[in-house]
């Protein structure tokens, strides 16, 4: 990048808002998904809807691609620079705009950190119900990009049932305002369709965020079984009894071994499969709730039943719930985790398949994930510097979203497709399908040169060789 | 280029590349660039460890940028060691890395200053003239520019500073039931003497017979954290020897820094056949004066002590060595005490150390938010565990004019055990 270029977006964001030095730039080079890595030639941090607006123009005058960027934690290499030269990080755009409870909601910049938005209005008995596993870390606005999910899920739905509006700026650098601040806004639902988009229509620098009122109450159990058959019935037969729990999750042995290594909670670490149940609300219906949950427990044999007592063991089962995948780290040098859907009757028979395709390759896989509803998080593990394991990490991480596939489910359940599924898009969409998307993108982002190279593998078929900016991290 | 070896390598891979950590890092949240970030960092040091690029200016600047906070240690999930992977990085740095002169002499200053007995004792005698002076006020002149008055905020106000050697051994008060001995410290009997004689009298009203061995130094934390390996493995050394003899059921710490460290002299000596295993004895006798407070059977005190405190985590404390509810409890056990709640109350508020000297514009941006913090507390008193912290937050204090004192954790319960 020539020194004039820089100096004109210096003039922008300030001097230090400019990363061009190499050395500083590679750690810029992958997310949370670290198979495949490409450094950008630079990384420009704007503080507000304006100067992303000057950045946006000016790339748009000079015909030069970007790629948005929130914190890095995403695991399908959404924010990988590929053929796209600048980044444009959210980092410094973190401030909360505007809070109003009467309506219920709350108005911030897109780095603003899911975490602190909840934590903002916790005093006066208010949430944002969105709770992605890495929430103490990810933005909003990558939540919008991935329309990020989360353990709740199952009970208050995704990041779109909870995002009212959003800012977005345009690849030319026009700024659009999609929904509102109420529910019912006129005309086709352009936020729902940016919702998820994982940034391929632009950047998202704001979003106005629904607020509700923290339940009443709450029951957590933890709930031991000797094997994993025993747990996914379990799941079924509590889905099947009309109850709809806040949370639904399930960990096998090998995850709980890691979690119960990193967070000493007194996981069994014996256990073949724990669940954790939530049931929330108002505390009058609760105590029925806990009793056939407790019944259907029983009758799946289940070893053990611990009810969190108060709200430390609740928040240490859940801290450590949500840190799960990271603690898998403990178990081998790297992982790969994988996002696969299946119906939620289908839950024992994907867990089966799982269980051979480990055999298969010869490689040890951990689980957890959202039970409730069918959203799997296999954890493939492996040693980045045998090449030999780290391509049949990738072959058995196709096979299992084909096993997602062929059961009626789907290829991701909230890590978005990014870089690392294109090539499974196929599974489920046929070449039509996928025109068809490409030509809605092209409304918002027609020249593509907002986080080209995303979701849709292009005709020329394998990516890896087509793209000479993305390299395996080999 | 070639690879470098200043860490065990396989300890780059115990970082997943999760990003859970970012929040937590005061760098980061401040700066926003991910070279400032624990897990930006970490890559450098990996890449810098495999040769992929030289130790240069751009490399120091973000590895100095860290506060070695250890934040990013509590957030981690998969147990990264990020302490022993930046002061590793920070020893290489100073082995192979020459900074300009300007720099290499503040740096020389403080290591000289610091860990020594005598410096540390002419730079509290510089304080406490300052503080005779009145020099204090300066801070909160208007007339004077910023980067001035920062620097006489840290003259103490008039009777915050005390000297006081220990003697070498106390009587337990009422009936004996432990023997301990005490880590008096570099910077703590110069500055903070008053709080080293509280710490003995906390102690012995909970039957302590407490020794502390005369011939004790610098434990080498402060050097340590810096990179100063030599010198810092020299005084730890020391320490051991000083400690290792004696027959007692704790070695109590009161500044955190040194605690922290302390109890990791197992793994700093892992590969040294003459002391790893007098190390791994001394390193878990270690505990901090609150921690060991908390974990006994407490003897509680019967003033009343009718203030309001909010309490602050120092970070080495909290996160260096997971000790948060104790000094808590302990508080909860004076009677009279009002306790607030301190929002973001284990962000590092920018001491660091030596962090303040050499890194001034960064640490004072964490001091006005942890002033902030404080201030809408409401409280009279913020408590805490570390010396360092205590300089920081007193010349924070000072410098906007507030009347909320900063005091250590012992001071309150020596106050609430003898008036």
């Amino acid at each position: 990048m020539d020194t004039a270029f820089i100096a004109q977006l210096a003039a922008i964001v300030g001097p230090d808002g400019v990363v061009s030095n190499k050395t500083a730039l590679s750690v810029y080079d992958c997310d949370g998904y670290t198979l495949e890595k490409s450094t950008p030639d630079l990384v420009v941090l704007p503080r507000s809807t304006g100067e992303v607006v000057a950045v946006v123009k000016l790339l748009h005058k000079e015909k030069i691609a970007f790629v948005p960027r929130g914190a890095g934690t995403g695991l399908s290499g959404g924010c990988l620079p590929v053929e796209a030269p600048v980044m444009i990080g959210t980092s410094r755009m973190n401030k909360i705009l505007h809070i109003d409870l009467v309506n219920r909601y709350m108005v911030a910049q897109a780095g603003v950190v899911n975490l602190w938005v909840s934590n903002a209005v916790k005093s006066q008995g208010f949430q944002y119900a969105p709770d992605p596993s890495s929430q103490q870390a990810c933005t909003i606005g990558g939540n919008v990009a991935e329309n990020s999910g989360g353990p709740h899920t199952l009970k208050y739905g995704v990041t779109t049932n909870h995002v009212l509006g959003v800012e977005l700026v345009l690849p030319d650098g026009e700024v659009v305002q999609l929904g509102g601040v109420v529910d019912d806004v006129l005309g086709y639902d352009l936020r729902g369709i940016t919702i998820g988009a994982e940034g391929t229509f632009g950047i998202v620098t704001q979003a106005t965020l629904r607020l509700t009122r923290q339940p009443q109450a709450y029951r957590t159990f933890l709930v031991v079984f000797e094997t994993v058959p025993q747990a996914t019935q379990t799941v079924s037969d509590v889905i099947a009894a009309g109850i709809i729990p806040a949370a639904l999750e399930m960990m096998d042995n090998l995850m709980i071994q890691a979690v119960e290594a990193a967070f000493h909670v007194g996981f069994p670490t014996d256990a073949g499969a724990v669940l954790i149940i939530e049931l929330d609300g108002l505390e009058a219906g609760l105590d029925p709730q806990t009793k056939k949950i407790m019944a259907i427990c029983e009758r799946n044999a289940a070893r053990e039943v611990r009810l969190a007592q108060d709200e430390a063991e609740r928040t240490a089962l859940w801290k450590s719930r949500k840190r799960a995948i990271g603690a898998a780290g403990r178990l081998a040098p790297n992982y790969c985790t994988q996002d696969g859907v299946v119906p939620r009757t289908k839950v024992p028979d994907i867990l089966a398949a799982i269980a051979r395709i480990s055999e298969k390759y010869q490689l040890r896989i951990g689980n957890v994930f959202h039970a409730g509803d069918g959203n799997i998080h296999p954890i493939l593990l492996f040693d980045e510097r045998n090449t030999e394991e780290t391509e049949r990490v990738l072959k058995a991480g196709r096979e299992i979203l084909q096993a997602c596939v062929d059961l009626g489910g789907s290829l991701t359940g909230e890590h978005g497709i990014g870089v690392e599924k294109m090539g499974q898009m196929s599974l489920i969409f046929t070449p039509e399908d996928m025109l068809a998307m490409t030509q809605v993108r092209a409304v918002f982002n027609p020249e593509n040169r907002c986080n080209p190279h995303k979701i849709f593998p292009t005709p020329h078929g394998c990516i890896d060789t087509r793209v000479p900016r993305r390299q395996a991290s080999l | 280029m070639p690879q470098t070896n200043f860490v065990d390598y396989e300890k780059f891979f115990d970082c997943v590349h999760c990003g859970l950590c970012l929040s937590f890092c005061p760098t980061y949240v401040e700066l926003g660039t991910e070279m400032d970030s624990p897990r930006g960092r970490i890559a450098t040091m990996r890449s810098l460890h495999e040769g992929k690029f030289p130790l240069d200016a751009e490399v120091v600047r973000h590895l100095d940028l860290c506060l070695g906070c250890r934040a990013c240690e509590t957030a981690c999930p998969s147990g990264v060691h990020y302490g022993e992977l930046i002061e590793s990085a920070r020893s290489f740095i100073e082995e192979q890395y020459r900074r300009p002169l300007l720099d290499r002499l503040k740096r020389w200053t403080i290591d000289k200053v610091f860990p020594n007995p005598l410096g540390v004792r002419v730079f509290a005698s510089m304080l406490k003239l300052g503080s005779a002076l009145g020099l204090s006020r300066l801070a909160r002149s208007d007339k004077l520019p910023q980067q001035l008055r920062s620097w006489f905020s840290m003259v103490p106000e008039r009777g915050s500073v005390s000297s006081a050697t220990l003697l070498e051994h106390y009587p337990a008060i009422g009936e004996k039931r432990y023997t301990v001995a005490v880590l008096s410290g570099c910077v703590m009997p110069a500055l903070f003497g008053a709080t080293n004689e509280a710490t003995v009298k906390v102690l012995r009203h909970n039957g302590c017979e407490v020794v502390v061995p005369k011939a004790q130094g610098c434990c080498g934390a402060l050097l340590l954290h810096n990179g100063n390996k030599p010198d810092g493995l020299a005084r730890a050394r020391q320490t051991i020897d000083v400690f290792n003899g004696l027959n007692v059921d704790a070695l109590i710490i009161n500044a955190a820094g040194c605690g922290a460290m302390m109890k990791e002299y197992g793994e700093l000596f892992k590969d040294d056949p003459v002391y790893r295993e007098k190390a791994q004895r001394v390193a878990a006798k270690v505990k901090d004066v609150t921690e060991f407070l908390g974990g006994i059977p407490l003897i509680p005190p019967s003033r009343e002590v009718k203030k309001s405190v909010t309490y602050h985590d120092a970070c080495h404390l909290a996160h260096g060595q997971n000790v948060r509810s104790q000094p808590r409890a302990l508080l909860r056990a004076i009677p009279g005490l009002q306790i607030m709640e301190l929002q973001e109350s284990d962000w590092c508020c920018g001491s660091a150390g030596t962090y303040n000297l050499t890194e001034p514009a960064m640490a004072r941006r964490l001091l006005d938010k942890k002033m902030a913090n404080i201030e809408a507390t409401e409280a009279e008193l913020v408590v805490m565990g570390n010396p360092g912290c205590l300089m920081q937050i007193r010349a924070g204090l000072q410098q906007r004019g507030l009347s909320i004192k900063a005091v250590h954790t012992v001071d309150l319960l020596a106050e609430a055990y003898e008036g």
